[in-house]
C-alpha cells in the first residue's frame, strides 16, 4: 500500500537522530571495538596492545573452562526454557476447558514476572539454604541427600533454574492463554459435540493451533535465558561452586572486569554474538510467518 | 460457556466470536472443578516463595533459624522494615531505580515515537539503513559488549551518572517496531485529511497520532518500567559508589553469607520485599496494559 507522506527534507533526519545516536555510540561503537579486542591482547593495565590475531579465539577454543560454560549455558537455558513453557502449556491445556475466571487465573500466575531474577535468586538461596532452608528440612524425610549447593554444583544450578523460570513462567502463560482465547469457541464446542473429551480436543486442535507460540516462546525463552541470566548468576552463586553455575555472559564479565583478560573477554564478546543472531534471525522467521497467518 | 474468557482476554477480545448462551451449562461440572483445583495448586506453588519470603521478613532471628521452620507471620515485621530501610539505604537505592526504570522508560517511548514516526511518514534517503540499524541492536544486547560499553561510557565521563544509567538504555527496536506498527494501521484518509488542512507533520504527531496511539504508549510504558527496574549487568558495570546504586543491586550488601555473618534473613528479606514491590504492584493494578504490552511489543 502507498502511504500518504509529509514532504520535507531534513525533518525525518532530525526525527530519527535521537534513536540513531544512541544506536551508533551505545551499540555500534562497543560491538565494533569488542571485534577489533577480539583480535589483540591487552596488557592487564591497558598501556600496550598486541596484534594477535585468531590467537583469543583459538585459545577459547581450547580451554576446557570456556567449554564447561558452553555446557552450562545450554544446560541453564534449556532447563529454564523447559519450565516456563512446559508450565505455559500445562497451564493452557488446563484451560481448554473454559472455566470461568481465567482472567485472574492469569494474574495469579502472572506477578512473579515483575521480579528481578536476582531479587528471585535470593529468596530461593534461602529456600535451598543448607542449614535453615525450608527445602532441605522437608526433602531430609524422602531422602538422605544432602542439600547443599554451596558444595554440590548441579544443586546450585537447580537452584538458579528454578528461580530464573519462577519469574519467567507467567510470561509463558500470558502468552499461551492469549493464543487459547483466539481460538474459535465453536471449533472446540464442535469437537466436543463430537465426542473429543478434554485430552483430545488439547491434542487434536488446542495444541496444533499453538505451535507457532510454543516455538516463538521457545526460542525468546532461549535468548532471555542466554542473556539475561546475568544477574541471578553474580548475586546468588558468582559462578560456583567451581565453576559448575559459569555461563557464558558470567564468564565474558568476570575474565573482562575480574580478570582483566581483555582479549580474551572480547572474544567470548564475538563469539556470543554469533549466538544471539543465531537465535534473533530464527525469532524473526516466525514472526514472519506468522504474520502471514492473521 | 458465556462471554467470560473475553473478559479473560484483553488484548484478544477482537478474535472471540459472540457465543450466545450455553444450553449445555450443567449444575455441577466435574470438569471444570478438577481444572479450578489444578489452577490453584498451580497458583499456590507459584505464590510460596513469595509467601515464604514474606513470612521470614516479618520474624526475628531466632524464628528465622527455628527447626522446623516457621511458616506463618509473627510480630517482628516493623523492626525488619526498618532496619533494612537504613542498613541498606533503601530511600536511596528505590529512589535511583525509580529514575532508571522511568526516565528509560519515557526516553524509549520517545525516540521510538519520533524514529518510526519519520519512517512511516516520510521518504527520506538512507531510510532502508536508518531502518536496518535499528533492526540490529536486537542482536546486540549488552552481555555482547560489556567491556567496550563500559569503555565507551568511561570516555563519556558517564560513570555513576544517571545520564550513564539511562540513555544507552534507550535504543530500542521493538518499542520503534510497535509504533511503526501501529503507524501503518492508521488509515491513510487521516493523514490526508490532515495534510488537506494544512497540518504539519509535528502537529499530526502531536494531536492526531499520539492522541490515537495512547493505550500503546500505556502499555510500553509499564513493561518498559519493569525492564528498567529489574537491569543489573548495566548499573552493575557503571556505578561503583553507594549514592548511584539501584536497588536490585543495593541487596548484594545484605545477603547474610555462610559462615561470617549473623544469619539476618529476616531483614535480608524485608529488603527485597520492598526492591519487588513496586514492580509487582504496576504488573498487578495495571495489569491489562501489562499483557497488552508484553503480547504486542513482541510481534
Amino acid at each position: 500500500m502507498k502511504r500518504a507522506v509529509f514532504k520535507n527534507r531534513g525533518l525525518p533526519y532530525l526525527l530519527v537522530l535521537p534513536q540513531i545516536a544512541v544506536t551508533l555510540v551505545f551499540f555500534f561503537w562497543p560491538a565494533f571495538e569488542s571485534l577489533r579486542l577480539s583480535v589483540f591482547r591487552t596488557s592487564p593495565f591497558g598501556d600496550k596492545t598486541l596484534f594477535v590475531g585468531l590467537e583469543n579465539f583459538a585459545k577459547l577454543l581450547s580451554s576446557p573452562d570456556y567449554y564447561r560454560s558452553i555446557v552450562n549455558t545450554f544446560v541453564f537455558a534449556f532447563g529454564v526454557t523447559a519450565l516456563g513453557v512446559g508450565a505455559g502449556l500445562f497451564v493452557a491445556a488446563l484451560a481448554t476447558q473454559r472455566i470461568r475466571g481465567l482472567a485472574v487465573y492469569r494474574t495469579a500466575l502472572l506477578w512473579p514476572y515483575g521480579i528481578a531474577p536476582p531479587i528471585a535468586g535470593i529468596i530461593f538461596l534461602f529456600i535451598f539454604h543448607p542449614s535453615y532452608g525450608v527445602l532441605p528440612y522437608w526433602l531430609a524425610f524422602v531422602t538422605s541427600y544432602e542439600f547443599n549447593w554451596l558444595l554440590k554444583g548441579p544443586l546450585a544450578m537447580t537452584l538458579v533454574i528454578i528461580a530464573t523460570a519462577w519469574t519467567h513462567i507467567g510470561y509463558n502463560i500470558a502468552f499461551f492463554l492469549a493464543g487459547l482465547l483466539a481460538i474459535p469457541t465453536s471449533v472446540l464446542e464442535a469437537a466436543s459435540v463430537d465426542g473429543a473429551g478434554p485430552i483430545r480436543r488439547f491434542r487434536s486442535i488446542v495444541f496444533p493451533l499453538l505451535s507457532p507460540i510454543t516455538f516463538y516462546l521457545l526460542v525468546v525463552n532461549l535468548i532471555f535465558s542466554f542473556f539475561g541470566s546475568f544477574g541471578v548468576i553474580h548475586a546468588v552463586t558468582q559462578g560456583g561452586p567451581g565453576n559448575a553455575t559459569e555461563i557464558m555472559v558470567f564468564k565474558v564479565y568476570k575474565d573482562g572486569f575480574v580478570g582483566l583478560n581483555l582479549g580474551s573477554s572480547a572474544a567470548q564478546s564475538v563469539l556470543l554474538m554469533i549466538v544471539v543472531i543465531v537465535l534473533t534471525a530464527l525469532q524473526f522467521r516466525f514472526v514472519e510467518r506468522r504474520v502471514t497467518y492473521t | 460457556m458465556s462471554g467470560d474468557g473475553a473478559i479473560a482476554a484483553p488484548a484478544r477480545v477482537e478474535a472471540l466470536p459472540d457465543v450466545a448462551e450455553s444450553p449445555r451449562r450443567r449444575p455441577l461440572d466435574w470438569g471444570s472443578l478438577i481444572v479450578h483445583a489444578l489452577l490453584l495448586a498451580c497458583v499456590a506453588v507459584i505464590a510460596f516463595p513469595l509467601y515464604y519470603a514474606f513470612v521470614i521478613s516479618t520474624q526475628t532471628v531466632e524464628e528465622v533459624v527455628a527447626r522446623p521452620p516457621i511458616l506463618r507471620p509473627s510480630g517482628n515485621m516493623v523492626q525488619n522494615y526498618v532496619e533494612a530501610w537504613t542498613r541498606a539505604h533503601m530511600a536511596r537505592l528505590l529512589w535511583n531505580s525509580a529514575v532508571v526504570a522511568v526516565v528509560s522508560a519515557l526516553g524509549k517511548i520517545a525516540i521510538s515515537m519520533l524514529s518510526a514516526f519519520a519512517i512511516v511518514y516520510f521518504n527520506f534517503r538512507g531510510k532502508p539503513l536508518a531502518f536496518w540499524m535499528i533492526f540490529v541492536t536486537l542482536m546486540l544486547p549488552v552481555e555482547v559488549r560489556i567491556m567496550s560499553t563500559y569503555e565507551v561510557i568511561g570516555n563519556l565521563g558517564w560513570l555513576n551518572s544517571y545520564a550513564g544509567l539511562t540513555i544507552p538504555l534507550m535504543a530500542s527496536a521493538t518499542a520503534t517496531f510497535l509504533f511503526r506498527q501501529f503507524y501503518l494501521t492508521v488509515p491513510n484518509e487521516l493523514v490526508e485529511a490532515a495534510q488537506l488542512d494544512g497540518v504539519g507533520p509535528m502537529r499530526f504527531l502531536w494531536s492526531f497520532l499520539l492522541p490515537l496511539s495512547w493505550a500503546n504508549v500505556a502499555a510500553l510504558f509499564v513493561v518498559l518500567f519493569i525492564f528498567g527496574w529489574n537491569q543489573y549487568l548495566w548499573p552493575l558495570m557503571i556505578t561503583n559508589t553507594e549514592a548511584m546504586r539501584v536497588v536490585v543491586i543495593g541487596l548484594q550488601d545484605i545477603i547474610p553469607r555462610t559462615g561470617t555473618h549473623v544469619p539476618e534473613w529476616n531483614v535480608m528479606m524485608a529488603a527485597a520485599m520492598m526492591a519487588l514491590l513496586p514492580p509487582v504492584a504496576v504488573i498487578l493494578f495495571m495489569q491489562r496494559w501489562f499483557v497488552k504490552g508484553l503480547i504486542e511489543s513482541e510481534k
